[in-house]
């Protein structure tokens, strides 16, 4: 049974909640089970914001969990706050454009992408957000990329349907650097 | 030479004895409605939302389709039975606790939204059914149960004018202030709830007839020495008339 | 097979109650559940159909009132301090014999408590919650799906019973996306005609009266054992329950809605260690299983109740056991929702004990 439990934490407006929704749905899309839980409340406006995304082969339980087996930090806080939640052996991928620290955590696997840069180069910082969750796919295959593309275009319609191939075109880019 | 009627019940009232008062103007204005029920022909279409109060049977005494609203709400109720079926002519019948106090919320929205709703509203100045004390209408210096010492503005605050406040609201389309002492009276209010019935009927907005009544019994009153106190004074407070009206001259 | 998609809890049951054939919506907006009263809002008038945001939670389940009236399929949707203003009403619809619908996205309580998922409405949704004796029909969905399938049971268990029927949900379920299959769109000419009792208007027949109301003390009883012999055959007929690897275990987990599902993580983590455990879910909180539970309790070692809440339905777990074991409670509350880490400690406490 392969089970990916996934906490996806930054700033508001980084776009972790939708980096989150659209793993969940290509998830459906590979005909796996998914849940994407929100935190949601007064933080969602200009806070800490962070969602939980399970992805597994059989009916999912719970949809919370103390103990991620993968982690997408997009600020300070967030490493903070979720870095000794982290499971043993798990990934931790960080944007180190807005986090200037490193982590603490030797029993882990870091993945450093300098997620703002790359975006900024792709056009458009706002899509830092699909370089990590390309970096995310490279190193756990949780999803299948076509399922990721349909994803997109289901989320991404009317005049945000111009971004598809520019959020394409990041998560490609994330998926290179985390390669190497 | 065989008798013949020239006085009947009207067909929207029912055969259930009314459980008013002597000298309570609430029978009066029933006919009143039950009349223009008839006269309109919309006893088969119509629905009543009766409050709690003195008038918590009303919906017996009315040969239509009825309910009880809890109290205060039943401008809410009819929203939502108009809602459902906006082809229905829906109207409530509330007293001056019911609408003035605990139902003001209701009372005023439903107005505001323009719900195509009537309301005939009794303006009696007091708590009927519960045995007299203050209402938020009653007159500075009177006397009730809760306020035995006469109403102060310093303590109770002054009587609430319904009409006057509602008036201010876009979506009111008739409201007139009537009152049922004397047979020309009576004539005039029966002309003020057609009205109100026809802009229902038109789709013209909210509707309400507020009708200055009597209460002997709580008031220590005869029926007649009722009708001279509120011609002496809730007129003065209340005074009648037309506050808005949207739909002109009947046919 | 209907495509997949993956919802918001809150939308979700707004689009199944659309499915289900309800055309009129009555609301206030409250968080956790906004999202539905936002939905429905769009959603409405698109099908022909009839939304309006009350000026209250008050409002709004008199609007309920008077369209369920006139037979017409209708709901509203709130969170907890708004199902506490909704309460009068209810009361009053249940006396009525209205059918109609209730979503509580149920958050941290009691007053204003906060916008997090919360279990500590059990009591008021179960127990009357308002004045006078009766019972809604409860019903708490573990899933986004399953929160669909119950909106849509839920219309038609108010129809059959002519009573208010509660869907309990909790925040998490409101804010959580999880894939779901739709049902097919209710033909409206297949609601049931409740032309026999609801006012549309009496012509050509004797008007219908509509109330909770009868000053007449016999007569009032009257009324009441009427609702009693419904909610007797309601208890008969309607109980719903899950269980998972009851069959061989030591150890009993009781929980509902998403923290039945938390539990289930529990019950395979516990396993994985070696730990018989299982778990006993009411879909149904009213009727509660009381039976079905005291039969799965039957030759277990302990019972634990999880709840997000200080332990409600834990006493109808008791009741259910009747004192034949000790029921352990294990519970979180004022939003916070507990971890399946955290339960298997709390379980393992348990085990240590029992052995």
């Amino acid at each position: 049974m392969s089970e990916n439990i996934l906490i996806a934490a930054g700033f508001g407006g980084q776009g972790v909640m939708l980096l989150g929704q659209i793993l969940a749905t290509a998830a459906m899309y590979d005909n796996k089970h998914s849940t994407w839980l929100p935190s949601y409340g007064p933080e969602m406006r200009g806070g800490t914001a962070n969602c939980t995304v399970v992805i597994s082969d059989e009916l999912i339980g719970s949809p919370v969990t103390d103990s991620p087996g993968e982690l997408i930090i997009m600020n300070i806080p967030s490493l903070l706050k979720f870095e000794p939640a982290l499971k043993e052996d798990g990934l931790l991928i960080l944007n180190t454009s807005v986090v200037d620290r490193a982590p603490q955590r030797k029993d882990v696997e870091v993945v450093k992408i300098d997620a703002n840069k790359i975006a900024e180069e792709i056009g458009n910082t706002k899509i830092s957000n699909m370089v990590m969750l390309g970096a995310y796919l490279e190193k756990t295959g949780a999803v299948t990329v076509e399922s990721v593309e349909k994803a997109l275009r289901k989320k991404l319609t009317g005049k945000k349907a111009a971004l598809i191939e520019l959020n394409l075109k990041a998560i490609e880019a994330g998926m290179k650097l985390a390669r190497k | 030479m065989a008798a013949k009627a020239i006085f009947k019940k009207p067909q929207s009232l029912s055969d259930k004895e009314f459980t008013y008062c002597p000298g309570c103007h609430h029978g009066i204005v029933h006919r009143l409605v039950a009349e223009v029920i008839d006269e309109l022909g919309i006893q088969g279409k119509t629905l009543m939302v009766a409050p709690v109060g003195c008038s918590v049977f009303a919906y017996t005494f009315f040969d239509v389709d009825g309910t009880v609203a809890a109290h205060g709400r039943a401008p809410a109720v009819a929203t939502g039975m108009k809602r459902a079926m906006p082809d229905k002519v829906v109207f409530t019948y509330q007293g001056d606790g019911d609408l003035a106090a605990i139902g003001t919320a209701e009372i005023i929205h439903a107005a505001n939204r323009g719900e195509k709703i009537t309301t005939i509203f009794i303006n009696n100045a007091i708590y009927g059914m519960t045995g007299g004390q203050m209402a938020p209408t009653t007159l500075l210096g009177m006397k009730t149960t809760t306020s035995p010492y006469g109403r102060e503005v310093d303590r109770e605050g002054y009587p609430i004018h319904v009409s006057e406040v509602l008036k201010e609201l876009s979506g009111v389309a008739y409201l007139e202030r009537v009152a049922v002492s004397s047979p020309a009276e009576v004539r005039k209010a029966k002309q003020a709830i057609k009205k109100a019935f026809m802009t229902q009927i038109k789709g013209l907005g909210f509707s309400l007839v507020e009708v200055l009544s009597t209460c002997p019994t709580n008031w220590g009153l005869s029926p007649i020495e009722a009708i001279n106190w509120l011609n002496e004074n809730m007129k003065k407070e209340y005074p009648l008339g037309v506050f808005v009206d949207k739909v002109g001259e009947l046919k | 097979m209907a495509e997949k998609v993956m919802v918001k809890g809150n939308e979700a049951m707004g689009e199944a109650a659309v499915r289900a054939g309800c055309r009129l919506y009555f609301g206030y907006p409250i968080t956790p559940q906004s999202e539905l009263t936002e939905y429905m809002s769009r959603r409405l008038p698109e099908v022909e159909g009839t939304f309006l945001q009350s000026e209250s939670e008050v409002a709004a389940v008199n609007m309920i009132y008077g369209a369920a009236s006139t037979g017409t399929r209708v709901m509203t949707s709130t969170s907890s301090p708004g199902f506490s203003l909704m309460q009068e009403g209810i009361s009053y619809i249940a006396g009525a014999e209205l059918p109609s619908v209730f979503i509580n996205v149920v958050r941290g309580g009691p007053g204003l408590g906060d916008i997090q998922p919360a279990q500590s409405d059990y009591f008021q949704g179960t127990k009357g919650g308002g004045h006078g004796d009766y019972h809604l029909i409860v019903l708490a969905p573990s899933s986004v799906q399953e929160a669909v399938d119950l909106v849509q049971l839920a219309f038609d268990l108010a129809d059959k019973y002519r009573n208010p029927v509660l869907v309990l949900a909790d925040g998490m379920l409101g804010q959580m996306m999880e894939p779901v299959e739709f049902p097919e769109f209710r033909d409206l000419n297949t609601l049931p005609d409740h032309s026999s009792w609801a006012m549309q208007g009496c012509e050509g027949r004797e008007p219908h009266k509509i109330t909770s109301f009868d000053i007449d003390p016999i007569n009032l009883e009257k009324m009441n054992l009427g609702y009693q012999k419904k909610y007797r055959e309601i208890e008969a007929n309607e109980v719903r329950y899950e269980t998972e690897m009851i069959e061989d275990a030591e150890y009993l987990l009781v929980g509902y809605g998403t923290m039945a599902r938390i539990l289930g993580t529990v019950v395979k983590m516990a396993r994985n260690e070696g730990i018989k455990v299982g778990l006993f879910r009411p879909i149904t909180l009213w009727p509660f299983p009381y039976k079905e539970l005291e039969s799965a309790a039957e030759g277990k070692k302990a019972l634990l109740t999880v709840e997000m809440s200080m332990g409600q339905m834990v006493e109808d777990v008791r009741l259910a056991i009747n004192g034949k074991m000790h029921v352990d409670f294990y519970g979180r509350t004022g939003g916070v929702v507990p971890t399946p880490e955290e339960v298997l400690r709390e379980l393992k406490k348990i085990v240590e004990r029992s052995e």
